[in-house]
């Protein structure tokens, strides 16, 4: 189930890849115009919708030509929360994995923690960091946290000890195989992480902006949703849909390039 | 059997260990001993399960002593040290690095400046014959060329004891004998002490100044043989095949 773009991306398959969607646009289509009322709008209304959020000049209201704004702020967010999470959970991932008494003090708790869903924080967050962008920022990171963290640990306890055996005949200390081993060795592993995390991030993005705050992709998607305007709930989603996908891609490629010496990735 | 007057590199004398499985000791190698001079190539052969591996890995400095004493140089090996180096049959390269990263690995994690560590790499890149490969990764590479990237590692990091544990074990009969050569090669030209593990009767002979032959249950040394031959050897020589028959016969026909 990898995607790649480049090489591998013939026409053929572009082609492919497009019938499907092809295929629900046009029962969308069917399904909505040319009636007299529907709950769903009908693609054309939205892609018009989605022209206004953009650049505006259609109907001029409060979400004409805010797209940039709202898709800014969710950015940060994603990208702030996933930063943040794959910072603290990379080192304390290592640590966990090769120090026994950081496994021993913090592995439990975080077993306990990790069922809970992001959304069962949700007032929690809002009462530790009030309504606004912390909130949503913690979420975000929450969601990323965990699995940045628990691939990081996989790894780092699946290095071989071939390699550590080399290293020390070699004449590395053993305060250096930390990061002349341990870190590149369970690289993979943490890239998968990420590649989750930054997934989960724009999963949680819509639940972290439910915290009230003014701006963002999940901030308009729930104000629409009050004032009946599906179509720039359906702008909001397809939006996200583009952005996470994107941002997918781009860590892929710099997993490819960063992973080119390990087989499973070239 | 050696010279009095010469310290040996490694002096293993009643060395013995035990490993605890499951609540049971198990002697994986009882009251060896053993002198290596510098610059000597010794086998060790043995069957399966006879310690050919604790012993090698007891002087890499991976296991402890349990009881005896291992010496080099007449100081007791404690570690894993720069002066031994391993040859492991699963190479063990790091995987992340190039060829040529890998052979600088040593020389830069002792902190030389860049333009020593490049240099040394350059020289062993060449010593194995990978120029075309230096910048290539290990999964790139066919076995007998990863085995040569070990062996240049070892070197590079100016290793006094190469040890090697069936280096070439897992390679093809044309490669083994492409590396063999090689091997003698660079250990005719240099001050190397060699000890190889081998649980083939015919490798043993094609290379070693000094044949240790061990039995398993409990792994101990019976014998220690020293082979006269002139090199380049010949395996269909009659003194050759006489040999052959000997350490065979030491082995309990087992080979
Ligand atoms: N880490 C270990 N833990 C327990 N037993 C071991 C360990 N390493 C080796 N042994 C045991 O010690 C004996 C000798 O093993 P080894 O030195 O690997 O033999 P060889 O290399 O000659 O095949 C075997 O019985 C083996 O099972
Ligand atoms: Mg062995």
């Amino acid at each position: 189930m990898r995607l790649r773009l480049g090489k591998s991306m013939s026409l053929s398959r572009i082609l492919l890849a497009l019938a499907v969607p092809a295929l629900g646009l046009a029962a969308w289509h069917l399904a909505t115009s040319n009636r007299g009322y529907s709950l769903i709008p009908p693609p054309w209304t939205v892609a018009v919708q989605w022209w206004d959020l953009a650049v505006g000049g259609v109907w001029n209201d409060a979400y004409s030509a805010m797209l940039m704004t709202h898709t800014l702020a969710s950015l940060g967010r994603v990208f702030g929360g996933f930063a943040l999470a794959a910072v603290v959970a990379i080192p304390l991932g290592m640590l966990i994995g090769r120090v026994p008494l950081i496994r021993n003090l913090f592995d439990p708790l975080l077993q306990l923690l990790r069922p809970i869903p992001v959304t069962a924080w949700l007032p929690l967050a809002l009462i530790l960091f009030g309504i606004g962008p912390k909130s949503a920022f913690f979420l975000v990171f929450l969601g990323s946290f965990y699995p940045i963290l628990m691939n990081t640990v996989f790894g780092v306890r699946n290095v071989e000890e071939r390699l550590f055996e080399a290293a020390a005949m070699l004449g590395v200390s053993s305060q250096a195989v930390f990061w002349k081993v341990v870190l590149p060795a369970s690289l993979p592993s943490i890239f998968t992480g990420l590649r989750l995390g930054l997934g989960i991030a724009w999963v949680v993005i819509v639940i972290g902006e439910m915290t009230g705050v003014q701006t963002g992709l999940g901030a308009i998607i729930m104000e629409a949703r009050q004032m009946s305007r599906t179509e720039v709930v359906l702008c909001g989603m397809v939006t996200i849909g583009i952005l996470g996908f994107l941002s997918d891609q781009v860590v892929q490629l710099l997993g490819r390039w960063l992973l080119r010496w390990s087989p499973q990735h070239v | 059997m050696f010279d009095r007057q010469m310290q040996p590199i490694l002096d293993a004398s009643h060395l013995t260990k035990q490993f605890v499985m499951r609540g049971e000791a198990v002697t994986a190698l009882a009251d060896a001993n053993l002198r290596i001079c510098k610059g000597e190539f010794v086998c060790l052969i043995g069957p399966s399960g006879c310690g050919k591996s604790t012993l090698l890995r007891m002087i890499a400095g991976f296991e402890t002593v349990t009881e005896g004493s291992l010496l080099m140089w007449g100081a007791p090996i404690a570690g894993p040290g720069q002066n031994r180096g391993m040859v492991f049959q699963d190479y063990g390269l790091f995987p992340w690095l190039t060829v040529r990263q890998n052979i600088a690995f040593g020389p830069a994690a002792s902190g030389l400046s860049r333009s020593v560590v490049a240099a040394t790499a350059d020289r062993f890149v060449r010593m194995v014959g990978l120029e075309a490969f230096a910048d290539a990764y290990p999964h790139q590479l066919s076995g007998g060329m990863k085995q040569r990237v070990a062996i240049a590692r070892v070197l590079a990091n100016d290793a006094e004891v190469v040890l090697m544990d069936e280096p070439f074990g897992a390679l093809d009969a044309m490669t083994r004998e492409r590396l063999q050569e090689e091997l003698l090669d660079l250990w005719a030209k240099s001050k190397l002490t060699v000890i190889f593990v081998t649980h083939a009767i015919e490798e043993a002979i094609l290379l070693a100044d000094r044949v240790v032959v061990m039995s398993p249950r409990p792994g101990r040394i019976i014998a220690d043989e020293k082979i006269e031959l002139l090199r380049p050897r010949d395996p269909t020589s009659p003194e050759f095949n006489a040999l052959r028959r000997h350490l065979s016969g030491l082995l309990g026909g087992a080979h």
